[in-house]
This record gives C-alpha cells, structure tokens and sequence, in this order.
C-alpha cells in the first residue's frame, strides 16, 4: 500500500483537531456538547472568503507568496474571519447559550445548539447558496519527498500551522493565569468562583478561542478540499470522536484523537474502501473506549 | 474587643424563594479573633457561612466587611474585598499540581508579588514544598485542608473563613488542622469558623455562637461555653455531645 495515506491522514486529522479543541473546551467548561461548532467552522471560512473578495476588489488581483497557492490577502482575510468566528461565537451565547445555561438543564443547551446549528447552516446556504466554492482554483505540483509520497507547499504550510496553533493553546492552558483559571472551571466551578476567578471573562474566552480554531479548521478545509454550508456539520461526528477518544477536557487528546481518527479514515479509504470512512473511525473510537472509557487523555471525574 | 472585621446582622438566606434555611443570624468578628460557630446538625451553620462567602443567596439583613457593605457582592469579588472562603469538601482543584491551585487564587496579586508569596506559604506549610509538582487529588486528606487554607491566606485576606475544616478527617489529622489554625491566627489573621466538632474548636476559639434553626441562639467565651448548660440544651438538644466525635465522621455537608 502507498503511504501516501499518511501526509493525507495527517491533513484531515489537523482539521478534526483543530475543531476538536473548541469541543473539547466548550463540554469542560461549559458543559455541554455543542453541535454549532461545525457551523461556526463553515462560517468562519465563508467570512474569510468574502474578505479576501473585498481585498480582491479593492486591491486587483494579488500574486501568491511564491510556492503557496495564496497571497497576503487570505493570511490577512484568515485573521479577521477568526475575529469575526470568535464574535459569533460570543454572540451566540449571549443571545442563546448563557440564557439557558442558567437555567441549569445541559440537554436543553444542547437541543438549542442543535437548532443553532441548523439556523446558522440554512442562513449560509440563503447567503451563498449551497454551490461548493474555493479560494483558489489553482492546481499545485505535489513535491515527491520519498517513500512513495508526494506533499504540496499548502499542504507543508497548513501542518506547520497547525502545529504552532496547538502548540500555542497548551502553553495559554497552561502557562498563563487564564488558562489555569479555565483549568480550574472545568474543574470545580463553585470552587473557581471562591478563589476570585470571574466566571463570565473565562466562558469569554472560551468561546473566543474555540471559534477561532473553528475558522482556522474551516479555511484549512477550504484551501484543501472545498468551501460548503455542509462543511462544518460533516466534521461534526469525527470532532466529537476525536474530542472523547483523547479524553474530555484534554487539549493534547483532542489533537491527537484528530490525528488518530484522520489517519484511520485516510488507511481505511486506502485498505477497504472510502464507503467505510466514519465506520473505521468509530470502531476506533469504541474499542479504545472499552480499554480507556475516559480516553487517551482523560481523568476520572470523582 | 476591638475593631469589627465581620459584622453579619439579622442574615436571612437560601436556596429557593420562600424557604429561608438561615433565618436571621446576627455575629461579629473583630480583628485578630478566632470565632466558632456551633450547632446541631441541619442548624443552617453551612448555609450562613456560604451566605457570608457569596455561595447562598441572601434574602434579607446586611454583611459588612471592615465597614464596607458586601451583602450583594458576587462570590468571585470577595477574594478582593478581603474574605477568603475555604469550602468544607472539594475544596482544591484536585487535578491540577499543588503550585497550580496556589497559582490560580494569585489572581488579584501584583504578578511580581506572587513567585515570592508562593514560596512564603511554602515556608508556612512545609509540608506542600514536596509535593508543588503532584496534582492535588493525590494529596491526604490533611495536606488537602492545607493546600486550600495556604491557597486562602495567599491573598492576604482581612478574615479567613472555614467551612467545617475538620469535616471528613481522621483524628490525627484533626488535631493537625487544628493546631495549624491557632498558628494562623498568631501571625495576626482573623477567622471565622463552623464546625461540628466542638470540642476541638472551642479548645482554638475566642468567642463562640450557637446557631439553631437558622438563628444565632447563643453567644460566650469560647472557654467557658464548653461547660455552659445552655449550650448542651441548645446545641445537644437530640443527642449528647459525646457521640459527635464518633458521629460527625461521616455525616458530610447535611449541616
């Protein structure tokens, strides 16, 4: 078999991971699965197309940054789009989420989500309509780099993103005041109120980090594959896995279940075919469940 | 005495609208004072402690703080205006390392100020330095009660508040929290404690009241209430107070 399932694997599995984290965050510290994430990926990505339309037409067209497929406008056109996920993110919980959060029932929260999801989906697809669209049509030279695999320069810039990403939330989670203070909210929410951590600020920013990384997670799909209302609501199920296969709460987890799931997905089209995709993802997910119910990651809640 | 660190009067509080669980408690604390708040089971002592921390919402009466009015300051200001709450059960963010769960409450510090404030509640309990890498979770059930009472007192609070803190432990480690209060309170800190057990805290206590039903029914020396006949009426009133110590083991938070 070619491994180029691997470069393939490793791309999706950026994706699922990014996403993943704003899972993962948002049910430990807010308690509740949301199902909106998806669409914040998707409307991220679509905001980001339509700033780069508005640089293209203000500025004419703009030559990529040599062997990439996209010039300064997407990079800048990316920044504002994770601003702009961030404040829909933001948004939606000061008009939905926080109302019914205080009412203290987390399946209510998650219903609503579910409607959020698909309000903001129906919303994208009156907007844009549901043709698929790219950033750029360009066609790139994969570069053979041995072993039978072959690599674009988008592919090389959006792993190394990735990676910097990732590794920038660990350290905020675990370096910095606010991330020791989401820490400690995850952990005991009451407690975390006693010791002076001002509950709003860190629910703030919460979602602001995780609908940043949803809009990151959404362009990295539009570079590679296409821009769709679809395309957030079909990660969905494979961030959620990746979210509980590295255990909830687990920002290293979340990545590495993305990666674990997009390599399994990217094997499996390989092996047995593409038809069986989600299937291999969850039988993962089940059997490391029934080794490690709490996940990779996880730590027992008392 | 002399100056009023905590004035709490007529203090009605609860969970739900209509059901007051405490029903107008009056207390004072004054500066450098060790106070104990007693009371049979289900008295509301938990409740009008929470109430005081933020934790309950207070229905009626007035908390002053050093003569500020802190009756509806929310629980995560009080750190700031200078109450620092430790909760009987839960009490440390159990997966994070002990320097963490020190780190964390360091919020309202100068950010200069907290390497060294944390090495000084290291010197203070010695006991933690050894373990500033291991998640608190790990920690016995006395270190426990010192990691939150070090993480307390790192903000230099104008009065410390227990819930209970001998709530859950073993004997030994009873007398060891104990001990650990009275020394607190040489170094000049104010407490305000509950608790079960009343023998050990009126052994460490100034003053004392007795709560029952919600309301503060009595108040004395703390020396001197131990024999009180009052005391044994209000506080033992179901049951002799011999039995508590064997008794309070297990009975949790019901108070």
């Amino acid at each position: 078999m070619s491994l180029q399932f691997i470069v393939d694997g490793l791309l999706t599995g950026s994706m699922i991971g990014l996403g993943a984290i704003g899972v993962t965050l948002t049910y430990s510290i807010l308690r509740f699965s949301n199902f909106a994430h998806g669409d914040f990926m998707a409307w991220g990505t679509y905001a980001t197309l339509a700033v780069v339309s508005a640089i293209g037409a203000t500025f004419g067209k703009v030559a990529p940054i040599a062997p990439l497929s996209f010039g300064w406008p997407l990079i800048v056109a990316l920044v504002i789009g994770m601003a702009f996920t961030a404040l829909l993110a933001l948004l939606l919980d000061k008009v939905l989420f926080s109302r019914l959060r205080s009412q203290g029932q987390a399946i209510i929260v998650v219903m609503a989500s579910f409607g959020a999801s698909m309000a903001l989906r129906s919303l994208l697809e009156f907007i844009f309509t549901s043709r698929p669209t790219y950033f750029s049509r360009a066609i790139q030279i994969a570069m053979p780099v041995g072993f039978g695999i072959r690599i674009t320069p988008d592919q090389i810039a959006l792993l190394l993103l990735t990676a910097i990403l990732v590794l920038g939330v660990h350290l905020l989670m675990t370096r910095t005041q606010t991330g020791r203070s989401m820490q400690a909210l995850s952990q005991n929410a009451a407690l975390a109120r006693v010791v002076g951590i001002d509950v709003a600020k860190v629910v703030r920013v919460t979602w602001i980090v995780g609908g940043a990384l949803a809009c990151v997670a959404g362009v990295m799909i539009g570079i590679l594959v296409q821009i769709r209302p679809f395309m957030g609501f079909d990660m969905l199920l494979p961030m959620f896995a990746a979210a509980i296969l590295g255990g909830i709460g687990s920002i290293p987890g979340a990545v590495l279940g993305g990666l674990i799931i997009g390599l399994a997905e990217a094997g499996a089209v390989q092996l047995i075919g593409a038809e069986w995709r989600a299937a291999v993802s969850f039988i993962i997910l089940m059997a490391v469940l029934f080794v490690r119910p709490i996940g990779l990651f996880g730590v027992r809640e008392r | 005495m002399s100056e009023t660190v905590l004035d709490v009067r007529n203090l009605e509080a609860g969970y739900e609208p209509g059901v007051p669980i405490v029903r107008g408690a009056s207390i004072t604390v004054s500066k450098g004072e060790i106070v104990v708040v007693l009371g049979p089971n289900g008295a509301g002592k938990s409740s009008f402690i929470k109430a005081i921390a933020g934790l309950v919402p207070i229905t009626g009466g007035t908390v002053f703080l050093d003569g500020k009015d802190i009756t509806a300051a929310p629980a995560h200001t009080m750190v700031r205006l200078g109450l620092a709450f430790v909760p009987q059960t839960e009490n440390i963010f159990p997966l994070m390392s002990v320097e963490d769960n020190l780190k964390v409450a360091c919020g309202i510090l100068e950010r200069r100020e907290i390497p060294a404030r944390i090495e000084e509640m290291y010197a203070a309990f010695p006991d933690l330095v050894r373990q500033r890498r291991t998640a608190a979770g790990n920690l016995s059930g006395g270190q426990r009660q010192m990691l939150a009472v070090a993480r307390a007192l790192i903000v230099h609070p104008k009065v410390l508040v227990l819930d209970e803190p001998s709530a859950g432990l073993s004997p030994k480690f009873v007398s060891m929290v104990f001990e650990m209060l009275a020394g607190i309170r040489r170094s000049g800190v104010t407490i305000l404690l509950v608790e079960q057990n009343a023998k050990a805290a009126l052994a460490i206590g100034d003053r004392a009241y007795v709560l029952v039903e919600g309301k503060d029914r009595h108040e004395g020396i703390a020396s001197e209430l131990w024999n009180d006949p009052v005391v044994a009426e209000l506080y033992l009133g179901q049951r002799p107070l011999k039995a508590e110590k064997t008794s309070h083991a297990g009975n949790g938070g019901a108070a």
